[in-house]
């Protein structure tokens, strides 16, 4: 095995097809156009029990008993569990174990898991769950996060308190400086969910070992294994995962939903356990992404530089910690937004309360603050009678410039010139008919668009890339390098968890580079191999991109090796190897005859620090993306309908490893972001949900998303693989308030909460 | 008689009616007896293990599970199977042969009109009713043939471009 973080760029071959830079197409795509592709809630074996969960209808309770006898008494029914049924630790959690299995004692939101039970088929394992009786003593909710955090005569939900975490930023001299111009504001994001379309599912098989086999829709399978592992009870290696077909991910498949309960079951019942929710369960089954309210005062000169930022934001978690520790410091380090501030106070905020579980979702406390920060850059651009590019390229960062928590950027950052491109892009005809269908609400509209308005508005995002603060992140590939039919095939091994992202495509890009074999199998992913960390932070390009390429590096001086050559003067392209100085030395058909070359890597990206817990001081971050969006809407003022006319999008990815792949992601990230800004949001009352189901909650149809122009930029990062910059998460931070700032352009209406709904507009 | 409740493993009461229904499915007529109760979409999934039809939302909402029905895109999860007796479907598996795309597969496949893929049998199926309708469509009129048909991925963008690439496709092959 070697370790090694590699920078070098040597220049690549392009013999064979389908290299890094080009979009071959999907390896999974025939499957997926087939219908044969197997999603996990495509599974099932022919002995395999249904799997359902009984959840509290109480967001706060105190459960003085559970009685499952009337639901053992259905013909059918193999197994009613409950937390005394859990043989390991009763509690899990990706960052902090709070989470109960299966509630002891005492619920804590709506919807959280108090048994699990198993029958031949769901029909009846829907209706035996009916029959298990539990007694609550129902208790007063505590849902305003802000209480949460501020008063400290609620009593905590849980003993070690209510603040996850408080991380204050302070860089230059935040108490003393004053600045010409002040803009105060508060803002509110709403609860946004990731919204997969193939809700959550998976297939538990009980080996022989006394462990278990797990089939799962994961973004990261080895977390999930050792969270899995702790609770039943078991070493690591008697519990193994293998990637089913993930229908979407977004963050929503970060923490844990049925994985243990599936195992457990079928651990008790010695029975294969199929567990799949339905939509309703699904938004009661994942954490979602962090409402906040922040508190915003910007200073700035009179000709248009920014003093100083001071902003207060609290997230509010939910029941449980999840990721909400990392979400906490994105909001704060990124806080200030990609702007030169020369003095900054921000505290951010991490709150539990009996609202549901928050925790991964795409750009995840960077999104949040975007919102803020760019409101406020709009609010102080007004004020200072300065056009909004302009003012933001004014203060841009730059290569060399200082984050508030003292990190220097040292890879380039093009905001001004992102910004300048934005602007310039072609601007979309003005509407030329008063065809209803074009007209905000579309044939559903009640007017003849006598009130329709056009706005503009850009909006402009940071995110950092891979995970912060001093976490260990890695990634582990293997590539196998042999001899089939007579001709060199190569095969990657990684856990890396495909979620529609591309990331199969682009394993199969790098060997074809490294490698210069056109023949690339890549094997279903699972726990055999090692962790390839999670499919989150806009990460797996790099960190399991930098793994399968290093892995082929190792496999290439091995092949040199074999012919008695240094690696660095070693090519292999086009199935040959090519010496640098002396040109084709081998067939790698002849070399490999003897026998495959197979080598694994390991791939580190720099370290990082955790952020200094009272100054917030540090270099917290391994990569920074930018993204800048343009969005032109449609407002009907006196109906409150918003149609998003075009968006144009210019972002730095440092270099295009597939550009098919890449503006996909940008159109879809894009999507969610306008998703937040006008329609998404799980609507909580006294801590219940209001609207589980995609009748009520909302997301962006084909209708609502509008055509998109992109402009990619490739300055490379010299610190990263192939100098390339994650590029998943920023497009979702910046869509969402350059379409706020549109609507604001159109309306003159402040619109500090997100997302606007009709009311906002015509009530004011 | 076959029955589906064998396949399924669901077993019926004693007291539950069933009828007997006969669905021509891709060309091929499959007769079952099922329970009223029971949706298109679960016999087309279990009964009959067409599991490329998906269900993403069990209200009728998202078009994961879209097929053609009578060549019509309809809603699989909010059809009950009896009222499929005597009529044609047609799954995402009966676009093409075995070793064969249709030219809609081949360009979701080529123009990357997919990510997860989850929705995109039911966007194939949606699709191939506007063409079958309206072989020339605009940007426009395919945005409103697949309006009822979500995707959380793509932005839809390479969707559009999908649909307008088969479209062109299928209208070179019938010109020759």
């Amino acid at each position: 095995m070697v370790s090694r973080s590699t920078h070098d760029h040597k220049p690549l071959i392009y013999e064979v097809r389908g290299g890094v830079g080009e979009s071959p197409v999907r390896p999974d795509g025939t499957l997926k156009v087939k219908g044969e592709f197997a999603y996990a809630s495509d599974l099932w074996l022919d002995d395999a029990l249904f799997g359902v969960t009984l959840r509290s209808p109480h967001p706060r309770a105190r459960i003085t008993g559970i009685d499952i006898s009337g639901a053992l008494e259905i013909p059918g029914v193999y197994a009613v569990l409950t937390h005394a049924d859990v043989p390991g630790t009763k509690h899990y959690g990706l960052d902090h174990s709070d989470q109960p299995v299966l509630a002891i004692d005492e619920v804590r939101y709506e919807g959280e898991p108090v048994a699990v039970l198993a029958a031949t088929d769901p029909h009846t394992a829907r209706r035996a769950v009916g029959r298990i009786v539990v007694s609550y003593e129902e208790l007063e909710p505590l849902t305003d996060a802000r209480q949460a955090v501020f008063d400290s005569s609620v009593p905590p939900i849980h003993p070690d308190g209510n603040v996850v975490r408080n991380q204050p930023i302070r860089h230059g001299d935040p108490d003393t400086a004053t600045a010409e111009v002040v803009v105060t504001a508060e803002y509110e994001v709403g609860m946004q969910d990731q919204a997969f379309l193939g809700p959550e599912s998976g297939l538990a098989v009980p080996a022989a070992d006394g462990g278990v086999d797990l089939y799962i829709a994961t973004q990261w399978l080895h977390v999930d294994r050792s969270q899995i592992a702790a609770c039943l009870g078991l070493p690591e290696e008697k519990v193994r995962l293998t990637l089913a077909g993930v229908g979407g991910a977004f963050g929503a498949r970060e923490d844990l939903s049925m994985q243990v309960h599936a195992c457990l079951l079928a651990l008790h019942t010695g029975r294969p356990v199929r567990m799949m929710y339905g939509r309703e369960e699904s938004f009661f089954g994942h954490v979602h992404r962090h409402p906040a309210w922040m508190r915003y005062e910007h200073g700035a000169t009179r000709d248009g530089k920014l003093v100083y930022v001071k902003a207060t934001i609290v997230l509010d978690g939910g029941a449980y910690a999840s990721t909400t520790k990392a979400v906490v410091g994105n909001a704060a380090s990124l806080g200030a937004g990609p702007y030169e501030v020369p003095h900054v106070s921000i505290d951010a905020y991490g709150a539990r309360t009996n609202n549901p579980p928050c925790g991964a979702m795409r750009g995840f406390g960077a999104v949040q603050a975007c919102f803020g920060y760019e409101s406020q850059m709009d609010a102080l651009a007004e004020k200072l009678g300065l056009d909004p590019v302009e003012f933001r390229a004014r203060n841009a960062v730059s290569q060399g410039s200082y984050l508030p928590t003292g990190q220097v950027i040292d890879s380039p950052a093009p905001l001004a010139e992102m910004l300048r491109k934005a602007a310039a892009t072609p601007m979309p005809a003005a509407r030329s008919t008063m065809e209803l269908g074009e007209l905000p609400g579309g044939y559903g509209n009640t007017t003849h668009g006598e009130g329709v308005r056009r706005g503009v508005g850009f909006g402009v995002g940071i995110k950092n890339i891979c995970f912060s603060e001093g976490f260990d992140d890695y990634s582990t590939a293997t590539v196998r390098l042999e001899l089939v039919a007579g001709e060199p095939v190569a095969t990657v091994h990684t856990a890396a968890a495909e979620v529609g992202q591309g990331l199969v495509t682009l394993q199969g890009q790098i060997v074809r580079t490294e490698l210069g074999v056109e023949a690339v199998t890549i094997r279903p992913a699972d726990t055999s191999v090692g962790s390839a960390g999670s499919t989150s932070a806009s990460r797996q390009s790099y960190m399991s991109g930098g793994a399968v390429k290093a892995a082929c590096e190792a496999v290439r001086a091995q092949v040199a090796t074999l012919v008695g050559r240094a690696e660095p003067d070693i090519q292999l392209t086009g199935g040959k190897v090519v010496s640098a100085t002396t040109g084709v030395v081998a067939d790698l058909a002849d070399v490999l005859a003897d026998g495959a070359v197979e080598e694994t890597a390991v791939f580190r990206h720099r370290p990082t620090v955790p952020l200094d817990p009272f100054t917030g001081q540090g270099d917290s971050h391994v990569q920074l993306a930018l993204c800048v969006h343009r969005a032109i809407v449609d407002v009907d003022v006196e109906l409150g309908l918003v149609k998003v006319v075009e968006l144009a999008a210019v972002q730095d990815v440092g270099r295009i490893m597939n550009r098919e792949s890449l503006e996909g992601q940008i159109h879809g990230g894009t999507a969610q972001g306008l998703g937040l800004a006008l329609m998404e949001e799980i609507q909580v009352t006294d801590g219940r949900i209001r609207n589980p189901s995609f009748t009520d909650y909302l997301i962006p149809t084909i209708l609502d998303m509008p055509p998109m122009r992109l402009e990619i930029l490739e300055y490379a990062d010299p610190h990263a693989p192939y100098g390339l910059r994650g590029a998943g998460e920023p497009p979702t931070l910046s869509s969402t308030p350059a379409i706020v700032a549109a609507v604001r352009a159109a309306t003159g209406l402040p619109l500090r909460r997100i997302p606007i709904r009709p009311e906002h507009i015509t009530q004011q | 008689m076959s029955s589906l409740f064998e396949e399924i493993r669901e077993p019926v009461a004693s007291d539950v009616p069933v009828r007997r229904v006969s669905i021509t499915v891709n060309g091929e007529k499959r007769t079952a007896d099922v329970e009223p109760r029971l949706l298109l979409a679960h016999l087309l999934r279990q009964g009959l293990g067409l599991t490329g039809t998906h269900t993403g939302c069990d209200t009728s909402n998202c078009g994961a599970c879209t097929v053609l029905f009578d060549g019509k895109a309809i809603k699989s999860c909010t059809m009950l199977a009896v009222q499929a007796d005597g009529h044609e479907v047609t799954t995402v598996e009966g676009l093409a042969g075995p070793s064969e795309l249709h030219p809609i597969q081949e360009g979701f496949k080529d123009e990357h009109g997919l990510q997860c893929g989850f929705c995109t049998p039911g966007m194939m199926l949606a699709a191939k009713a506007l063409l079958d309708e309206n072989p020339d469509p605009t940007e426009d009129e395919v945005r409103w043939a697949l309006s009822g048909n979500l995707c959380r991925c793509t932005g839809y963008q390479n969707i559009v471009k999908s649909v307008l690439w088969a479209a062109q496709k299928l209208q070179s092959q019938s010109a020759s």
